[in-house]
């Protein structure tokens, strides 16, 4: 663990996103025969051994962070000339004319963004149309310097106010996917370096809402900025990523219910990436963004489908956490992944007491009640 | 052990199952090397404490306290010894030896009534109040033929929960 990033006990404020694990969890806690407590019972703590075994040889929260290679088959006389092939092709031909489409694009989006951005000051609408389109066009350049293929499946998005869009996150590379089909506003987190200045300079201009992680009393201010942005009429529609942290694309964790509670439709989108070409999991455990960008350059292609799925509401009586998990539910069908009971932050901090006290609770009421049995 | 490598060699592996007393096969200790490099982000040769609490499934664990202390500082062979009384291929006494090492947390051979109590109170928390304990303790000690003074050692244990069918096992995921 790097030294900035303290586990700290998370606050009780994350554990209202939660619905209860234990509904996850296999009922392998301590369900032993009735009868009257002897000391053996006492003594014998092997459930909860086991338990704890069990999470140090496989758990499935760090399953979700996991980059699985793929299986090296350039491993016989045949195939690694054609791997080396593919190296000289990859490095000297693909990476050189991508780096060249990208510097293009750049030259381009620039040499057009910022005269509009200037000159168009007090034609806000007119600005505001053609600041989309240069977004989605350099978008559309990214997208092109790794060769994306991308699938693009079901409607359109729509501009109407009272929406959202959510889907969920593999990398970053996620929003510059959907964006070049659709100018989407976005909230991140504020990155440092090269990205976070193109954050705070051609993102503000699709609009763009920021957040920080570490930062308690954020969640209020976010929330309510995201209510304000939901309403505006002229905004962007907003995209939003509950899982709140980058996943491997093989799972999703649970969702943050912010998006779920705005009183707007949710419409989901989900991604699904090819590994066959490259695997698209950007772990920031592991590499920068930069290191990122370079080995999708230097792949053969970024394949991927997006579907738009239907637009989905509060149902009657239902909570904000259980709309949460119903879209998560449908976007995690529909991408093939598979769902784990945990919150992406458990990445930075220590998940609650509370978890810890409900198994006590359950086995000090078991064993006061063997404990009347005569 | 190679230090940072993720490659084990044929000796290696041969070094560790001899460690274990044969519980794991070679495929398995592969694959509680992937593992226990995972869980080695730092790449110290050991896990730390940190690194297991990240692992929330652990860190909800009531006694995972305890089985830090224990598992402070191991080295991977170590780390596979810990984990071989949870094989299935372990027996029954290697299992309640183990449990007998959670107990006797001074490493002395003897389990007092304070070490009970311990243990306890980690798995009952605040629900069930300190006086309570004591007094079940004391109550289920005498039954068994104790007094609270009585110090257990291993054969105690082994009288105990002998005649058990004690569930305590893991499955070690292989490729």
């Amino acid at each position: 663990m790097s030294g900035s990033e303290k586990l700290t006990s998370s606050s009780s404020e994350l554990d209202l996103d939660r619905p209860n694990i234990e509904d996850y969890f296999p009922s392998s806690s301590i369900q032993e025969p009735r009868g009257k407590l002897r000391l053996r019972d006492l003594l014998d703590i092997s459930p909860t051994l086991t338990e704890a075994a069990g999470a140090i040889v496989d758990d499935s929260f760090t399953r979700c962070f996991k980059s699985n290679p793929p299986e090296p088959w350039n491993w016989n006389v045949y195939l690694f000339p054609l791997w080396c092939c593919g190296v000289v092709v990859r490095y000297l031909i693909l990476f050189p004319s991508r780096v060249i489409v990208l510097t293009l694009g750049w030259i381009v989006f620039l040499s057009s963004f910022i005269p509009v951005h200037v000159l168009l000051k007090g034609h806000d609408k007119l600005r505001k149309k053609l600041e989309r389109y240069l977004v989605e066009l350099m978008c559309s350049f990214f997208v092109a310097s790794w060769t994306g293929v991308v699938k693009y499946h079901g409607p359109r998005p729509s501009r109407r106010p009272k929406q959202v869009f959510v889907a969920n996150h593999t990398s970053m590379i996620d929003f510059i996917i959907l964006e070049q089909m659709t100018a989407f506003a976005v909230i991140m987190q504020k990155h440092p370096g090269w990205v976070g200045l193109l954050q705070s300079t051609i993102l503000e201009s699709v609009g763009c809402i920021w957040f920080h992680r570490s930062e308690a009393k954020d969640r209020e201010i976010v929330a309510r900025k995201l209510r304000e942005h939901v309403r505006g009429i002229d905004n962007n529609p907003l995209l939003i990523f509950p899982e709140g942290t980058c996943v491997n694309n093989h799972y999703t964790v649970m969702f943050k219910k912010g998006a779920f509670e705005l009183g707007c439709t949710v419409c989901p989108i989900a991604i699904k990436y090819n590994k066959i070409f490259v695997d698209a999991f950007w772990n920031s455990r592991k590499q920068s963004f930069t290191t990122h960008l370079l080995q999708l350059m230097t792949s053969w292609a970024v394949v991927c489908d997006v579907w738009y799925l239907e637009p989905q509401t509060l149902k009657v009586g239902e909570t904000p956490i259980e709309f949460a998990e119903r879209v998560r539910d449908i976007i995690s069908v529909r991408a093939g992944l598979k769902k784990v009971p945990w919150d992406g932050y458990l990445k930075y901090s220590r998940p609650s007491p509370k978890h810890r006290e409900q198994k006590q609770q359950s086995f000090a009421e078991s064993m006061l009640q063997r404990l009347q049995e005569r | 052990m190679g230090n940072t490598s993720s490659m084990l060699t044929q000796y290696d592996i041969e070094e560790v199952q001899e460690h274990c007393s044969h519980t794991f096969s070679q495929q398995e200790i592969v694959s509680l090397y992937q593992r226990f490099c995972q869980l080695d982000r730092s790449g110290g040769g050991f896990i730390s404490s940190e690194e297991f609490m990240s692992v929330p499934e652990f860190a909800v664990n009531p006694l995972s306290q305890r089985l830090l202390r224990m598992l402070d500082g191991l080295n991977f062979k170590e780390f596979v010894a810990f984990l071989s009384a949870f094989s299935p291929r372990a027996t029954l006494q290697q299992k309640i030896e183990f449990i007998f090492r959670v107990y006797d947390s001074d490493g002395n051979g003897r389990v007092a009534m304070n070490d009970m109590l311990e243990v306890l109170r980690d798995l009952t928390g605040q629900y069930i109040s300190e006086q309570q304990r004591e007094q079940v303790l004391t109550q289920v000690l005498e039954e068994a033929g104790y007094t609270k003074d009585s110090s257990l050692v291993l054969s105690d244990f082994m009288k105990i929960l002998g005649n058990s069918d004690l569930k305590m096992e893991v499955e070690v995921p292989v490729d």
